[in-house]
C-alpha cells in the first residue's frame, strides 16, 4: 500500500477522455515522478490530487482517506504540501514571515484567533522558522522582502515554507518549468539534499526528462490519459513504448 | 391585467436608464478591465448637457419696449432669445422647445471628448494597478465631477421639459381595449434606449473594430500578442461607453429634473445591475437592467408598499444579494471573469 | 511594557501624549489673533477627531491588512448610533450601556453581513458591501420607520423625547453622562491670550481612541495580523499552507465592524441623535478616504487621515469670500479678484471638490498615503545628513 493511492480514475471533458483508468501508487519515502508529453493528462491528474477536480469514477486516497472534493487547506492539513510551477510565496512579507506562516498553520490548524499574542512571543514558531532557514541556507536573507529576491531564491523559499510543515508528501508541479539550466540544476541539487536529509516522499509532475532521471526512483509515464509504463528510471530510458509516446505521439 | 401591463411599462424607463449605464460599465470593465466608479457621473453630465443647452438657447437680448408698460407703469423690458432674433420667432421658439432632443447633437462630441480625456489622462495609468486603486481613483473623480456641476448649476434639481409635442400622455392600450395612459416621452426614451442598445450590439457584432474589441474582452493578452494595437481601441471604447451614459442622461432629464448627485444615485444601482447581469456580459447587463427596473416598478405599487413598507427602496439590493449568493457569476456571467 | 516591543511602546506613548494634550496642540493660536480661525481645539471638533480616528483604525484592520475594500462600513456606524440612542430612550442618559450595546449590535450586524459578503472577494465583495449598506440606509430611512413599527424615526432621526421611558433615569441629568458627569462639561484654562478647553466628552472619546489604537497595535503584531497580511499578499498560497482564510477575514470584518459600532455609539454619546444619513455609502466612502489618505496598512495612518480630513473640512468650510479678500488684499485689485475667484470654488461649500481632487492625487501619486510620504521625506533628509541607508522607522507595519 502506498501513501498516495490513485485507483481507476476516469475523467472526461466533453468528447475528450482526459484520464482513463489511471492506477498509481506512491510508496512512502520515495521520489515518484509522473511524466508524459504535453496533453497526456498530467495537469488533470494533479487537479484531481488537490481536490480541484472530481474524477467521474475512481478514488484518490491519502493514507486511506479520500482527498476528493476537499478544500486546499484541508488537503494541506492532511499532510500534503504543494510546490507550484511559478513559486507562490507571500511577496509583500519578509522571508522570515513567509516561513513563519506555515509553521503557524501547522501548529494552530486551519483557524485560530491569536489576535492578542505578540508574534515575538511565539518562541517555538520562531525557532522552527529559523532552523528551517538555516537548513536551506537562507538565514542571512531573513529580513529581505520576498518580492525582491531572485527566482531561484523564491523557489528555495517556497521549498522552505513547504518543509517547515514536515509534510508527509511533497507535491511538485513542474518545479523547473521556465528555469535556466543553472537554476534547474540548483533545484535538482536542493531536492536531492532534502531527500537525503529527510527521506521525504515526493510526487513530481514534470515533462523535463533531465530533471526526472536525475531525481526519481520510480517513474510513471502517462500518454493520452493512461499510464503506459511504471518502472525504475534506468528501465524507462530504453523503453520502446515511452519513446513512441514522446516521439511518435506528440512532438516536443 | 391593465395594471400589470402598466407596471411593466413603468419599469421600462428606469430599466432603460439602468441598462444603458450598465452597458457602458460592462464595456469598460470587459475591455479595459477597469471598474469605473465615475460612470454614474458621466450619466449626470449628460443630463446637464441638456440643462446647459436649454440655458444657452434661452440666452436673450433685453430691449426696452416703449409701447408696453409693466404694472408699475415703467417701460417694459422685453427679453428676446437670440435664436428668435436669428431664425424668426416661430422657428426660434421651436428650437427652444426642442432643446432636449437637440442636446443629443451637442452631447455626442462632448461626451466623446470627456471620455477621451478621462481615459488618456487618468484611467490608462491604472490598468496595471489593483482594482481597489481603480475604484478609489474613479470614486475621487466622481466626487470632483459632481462638485464641479454643483458649483455651476447649484444643488437644486433643474426642470428640463421635453418638447410640447412629446409631452402628452397616450393611451397605449387603445387598440387592445384597455386603458393604459402612459407619458409619451417615456415611450420615446424606451425607443431611444433600444436604438442605442441595438446600435452598440451591431457595432460590436458587425464591424472589424467590434470584433477585435470582443476578442479583447474574451482574452486580452492573446489579442495583444497578435500585434493589434488594443490601447487605441480601448480609448475609443471608453469614449463610446461615456457617450452611451451621457446620451442616457440627456434623454432622462425630462423624466426627472436632474441634480448633481444623480451620478452617485444611479451608479450604485447600475453596479448592482452589472453584477446581477454577470460581470463582463453585455446581454446580461441589458437584461438585468430591464428586469430590475420592472421589478422596482412592481415594488412601488401601493399594494406592495402597504404590505411591506419601503420595499421599493430595497428590492433591488435584496434581489442582487440573493442572486449573487445563489448564482455567483450573475444571470449571464462567464466563467473566469473577475475570479481569483 | 504592555507586551509591546520598544519601538511600539514609543509609538504608543506618542499617541497617548498627542491625544491627551490635544487641547493644547490643536490650539496654537491666541484667541484674538487673526489666525484663531485655524485653531481646532474646541470640544465638538476634537470629539470628531477621536471618533473618526476610531472608525478609521477599525476600517484599517480590514482594508489595510487583508486588502478587502468594504464600501459599507458606515452601516455599522449607523447601527451603533441607533442602538446607543435606544439605550438612552429606554434606560437613561448614561453612556456606558449605550456604548456597550452599540458595539454588540454592530458586531452581530457585521457578523451577518460579513458572512454573506465574504463568500466573494475582490470587486464583488466591494459591490456586495455597497449593496448591503445602501439597503441598510433605505431600511433606516423608510422601511423601519412607519407608524406600526418605528425603529429609526425615518427622516427626522432618532432622538430622546420627554415621554420616553428612561426607566433608570431617576434624578439623573438630562444630558448624556457617565455616572453623573455630563459629557458637555468643559473646563476652560486661560493662559495669557490663549484659552484652552478641556471637555469631558472629548476625554472619554480620547480614552476609547487610545484603547482602540492599543488593540489595533496588538492585532498588527499578532499571528492573526500576520495571517491577515498574508491574505492580502497571496491567498492561494495561504490556503495551500493549511489555513482557511475565510474565518480570518470574517474575524477581521467583525472586529472592524465593532470599531465602527463603537464610533457610532460615541457619536450618539456626544450628541444623542441618530440619523440615516450616517449610513449612506458616501459616508462609507469618507472612511475609505481617511484610511487611504493617511496610509492604509500603517498604524498611524488612519488617525492622521481622519484628523487631516476632519480638520480641513472644518477650516475650509469656514473660509468665505471675505476671508479670501483679506488674504489677497495685498495685491492690486484686479489681481486679487482674480485669485479670489480661482480659490473660491475650492473653499467654503466647495470643500468636497478639494477633497475629491486630493484623493485622486493621493491614490495616483502616493498610494501609501501621508505616512509613506512622510517616511520618504524623512529618509531622504536622513540620507543627506548621514549619507547612509538609514531605514525609515516609526510606522513600518510589522516585523
Amino acid at each position: 500500500m502506498g501513501i498516495l493511492e490513485i485507483k481507476d480514475v476516469n475523467k472526461r471533458f466533453g468528447g475528450l477522455q482526459a484520464l482513463s483508468n489511471v492506477n498509481l501508487s506512491v510508496k512512502e519515502g520515495t521520489i515518484h515522478a509522473i511524466i508524459g508529453p504535453n496533453g497526456a493528462g498530467k495537469s488533470t491528474l494533479l487537479n484531481c490530487l488537490i481536490g480541484k477536480l472530481i474524477p467521474d469514477t475512481g478514488t484518490v486516497t491519502f493514507e486511506g482517506q479520500s482527498v476528493l472534493g476537499r478544500k486546499p487547506h484541508e488537503i494541506n492539513q492532511m499532510g500534503i504540501s504543494r510546490v507550484f510551477q511559478t513559486p507562490e510565496i507571500f511577496t509583500d512579507l519578509t522571508v522570515f514571515e513567509n516561513v513563519m506562516i506555515p509553521c503557524l498553520a501547522k501548529r494552530d490548524g486551519a483557524f485560530q484567533l491569536n489576535a492578542f499574542k505578540p508574534v515575538l512571543g511565539e518562541t517555538d514558531i520562531i525557532e522552527k522558522a529559523e532552523q528551517m532557514l538555516i537548513d536551506l541556507k537562507m538565514i542571512d536573507k531573513r529580513h529581505e522582502i520576498a518580492s525582491s529576491m531572485s527566482r531561484g531564491d523564491k523557489r528555495r523559499l517556497e521549498m522552505a515554507m513547504c518543509l517547515a510543515q514536515d509534510p508527509k508528501l511533497l507535491l511538485l508541479d513542474e518545479p523547473t518549468a521556465g528555469m535556466a539550466r543553472a537554476d534547474t540544476n540548483n533545484t535538482i541539487e536542493l531536492l536531492k539534499e532534502i531527500q537525503e536529509k529527510r527521506g521525504l516522499t515526493m510526487a513530481i509532475i514534470e515533462h523535463d526528462m533531465h530533471v526526472v532521471f536525475s531525481l526519481a526512483e520510480r517513474i510513471t509515464v502517462l500518454a493520452q490519459g493512461t499510464p503506459i509504463v511504471e518502472d525504475a528510471p534506468e528501465n524507462i530510458k530504453g523503453n520502446k513504448k515511452v519513446q513512441e509516446a514522446y516521439l511518435g505521439g506528440a512532438h516536443e | 391585467m391593465d395594471a400589470f401591463i402598466l407596471q411593466i411599462l413603468n419599469g421600462l424607463d428606469k430599466g432603460s436608464a439602468y441598462a444603458l449605464i450598465a452597458l457602458g460599465l460592462t464595456l469598460i470593465f470587459g475591455t479595459l478591465g477597469v471598474v469605473n466608479f465615475a460612470h454614474g457621473a458621466l450619466f449626470m453630465i449628460g443630463a446637464f448637457v441638456a440643462v446647459t443647452m436649454q440655458k444657452v438657447l434661452n440666452l436673450s437680448t433685453e430691449l426696452v419696449d416703449p409701447t408696453k408698460k409693466d404694472f408699475l407703469g415703467n417701460p417694459l423690458m422685453v427679453k428676446t432669445p437670440y435664436v428668435e432674433n436669428w431664425f424668426g420667432e416661430s422657428a426660434g421658439q421651436f428650437i427652444i422647445n426642442w432643446s432636449v432632443p437637440l442636446s443629443i447633437l451637442a452631447a455626442i462630441p462632448i461626451m466623446l471628448a470627456i471620455g477621451f480625456i478621462m481615459e488618456r489622462g487618468l484611467i490608462r495609468h491604472f490598468y496595471k494597478r489593483p482594482h481597489a486603486d481603480q475604484i478609489l481613483v474613479t470614486f475621487g473623480l466622481a466626487i470632483v465631477l459632481q462638485e464641479i456641476v454643483k458649483a455651476f448649476f447649484g444643488a437644486n434639481p433643474i426642470q428640463t421639459p421635453a418638447p410640447d409635442a412629446l409631452n402628452g400622455v397616450v393611451n397605449m392600450g387603445a387598440w387592445l381595449n384597455m386603458s393604459l395612459s402612459y407619458p409619451l416621452w417615456r415611450i420615446v426614451y424606451f425607443c431611444f434606449a433600444a436604438i442605442i442598445i441595438f446600435g452598440v450590439f451591431a457595432f460590436l457584432q458587425f464591424t472589424t473594430f467590434g470584433m477585435v474589441v470582443r476578442a479583447g474582452m474574451a482574452d486580452r493578452e492573446t489579442v495583444g500578442l497578435l500585434g493589434i494595437n488594443i490601447d487605441k481601441r480601448f480609448t475609443i471604447m471608453f469614449a463610446i461607453a461615456a457617450s452611451v451614459a451621457g446620451l442616457a442622461g440627456v434623454m432622462y432629464a425630462p423624466i426627472n429634473p436632474p441634480n448633481y448627485h444623480w451620478g452617485m444615485d444611479f451608479l450604485v444601482l447600475s453596479f448592482v445591475v452589472v453584477v446581477v447581469g454577470g460581470m463582463g456580459s453585455l446581454p446580461g447587463a441589458v437584461l438585468a437592467g430591464f428586469l430590475l427596473g420592472i421589478l422596482e416598478s412592481f415594488a412601488s405599487t401601493t399594494w406592495a408598499t402597504t404590505t411591506i413598507p419601503g420595499i421599493n427602496q430595497i428590492i433591488i439590493y435584496l434581489v442582487a444579494i440573493i442572486i449573487l449568493l445563489t448564482r455567483p457569476r450573475g444571470l449571464m456571467g462567464r466563467k473566469g471573469v473577475m475570479e481569483e | 511594557m504592555l507586551k509591546l516591543d520598544k519601538k511600539d511602546t514609543t509609538l504608543f506613548l506618542v499617541v497617548i501624549a498627542m491625544t491627551l494634550l490635544a487641547p493644547f496642540i490643536m490650539n496654537p493660536f491666541p484667541t484674538d489673533s487673526g489666525l484663531a480661525q485655524f485653531n481646532a481645539g474646541y470640544p465638538d471638533l476634537m470629539q470628531r477627531f477621536a471618533i473618526f480616528g476610531i472608525f478609521a483604525i477599525g476600517f484599517n484592520i480590514l482594508f489595510g491588512l487583508t486588502g478587502y475594500l468594504s464600501f459599507g462600513h458606515a452601516a455599522f456606524l449607523g447601527v451603533g448610533s441607533y442602538a446607543a440612542v435606544w439605550m438612552f430612550k429606554l434606560l437613561s442618559f448614561n453612556i456606558l450601556p449605550a456604548i456597550f450595546l452599540a458595539v454588540l449590535v454592530a458586531a452581530i450586524f457585521s457578523l451577518a453581513i460579513g458572512f454573506v459578503c465574504l463568500r466573494r472577494s475582490g470587486i464583488y465583495f466591494s459591490i456586495l458591501t455597497l449593496a448591503f449598506a445602501q439597503m441598510s440606509f433605505a431600511m433606516a430611512y423608510s422601511v423601519l420607520s412607519n407608524p406600526s413599527f418605528n425603529l429609526t424615526n425615518g427622516e427626522t432621526g432618532l432622538q430622546v423625547y420627554a415621554d420616553d421611558p428612561q426607566i433608570l433615569k431617576g434624578s439623573g441629568p438630562d444630558a448624556t453622562h457617565l455616572f453623573g458627569l455630563e459629557m458637555r462639561n468643559t473646563f476652560t484654562l486661560d493662559v495669557g491670550a490663549w484659552a484652552f478647553q478641556f471637555n469631558l466628552g472629548f476625554y472619554i472619546c480620547a480614552m476609547f481612541l487610545i484603547l482602540a489604537f492599543y488593540i489595533s497595535l496588538r492585532i498588527f503584531r499578532s499571528p492573526f495580523g500576520l495571517i491577515l497580511r498574508a491574505i492580502k499578499t497571496n491567498q492561494t498560497r495561504l490556503n495551500f499552507t493549511g489555513t482557511n482564510s475565510r474565518p480570518y477575514t470574517l474575524a477581521a470584518f467583525v472586529i472592524s465592524g465593532m470599531y465602527a459600532g463603537l464610533a457610532g455609539g460615541l457619536m450618539a454619546a456626544m450628541d444623542p441623535l441618530a440619523g440615516a444619513e450616517r449610513m449612506q455609502w458616501t459616508a462609507s466612502g469618507e472612511v475609505v478616504l481617511m484610511t487611504i489618505l493617511g496610509g492604509a496598512g500603517t498604524l498611524l495612518g488612519p488617525i492622521l487621515g481622519a484628523g487631516f480630513i476632519k480638520y480641513f473640512e472644518n477650516i475650509f468650510s469656514k473660509i468665505n469670500d471675505s476671508v479670501l479678500q483679506s488674504w489677497f488684499s495685498f495685491m492690486p485689485d484686479g489681481l486679487s479678484d482674480f485669485f479670489v475667484s480661482i480659490v473660491h470654488p475650492f473653499v467654503g461649500k466647495g470643500w468636497h471638490l478639494t477633497l475629491g481632487l486630493l484623493f485622486m492625487l493621493v491614490v495616483t501619486f502616493l498610494p501609501g498615503g501621508l505616512v509613506e510620504g512622510g517616511q520618504k521625506i524623512w529618509s531622504r533628509l536622513r540620507n543627506k545628513d548621514k549619507d547612509g541607508g538609514a531605514k525609515s522607522t516609526a510606522t513600518t507595519p510589522a516585523e
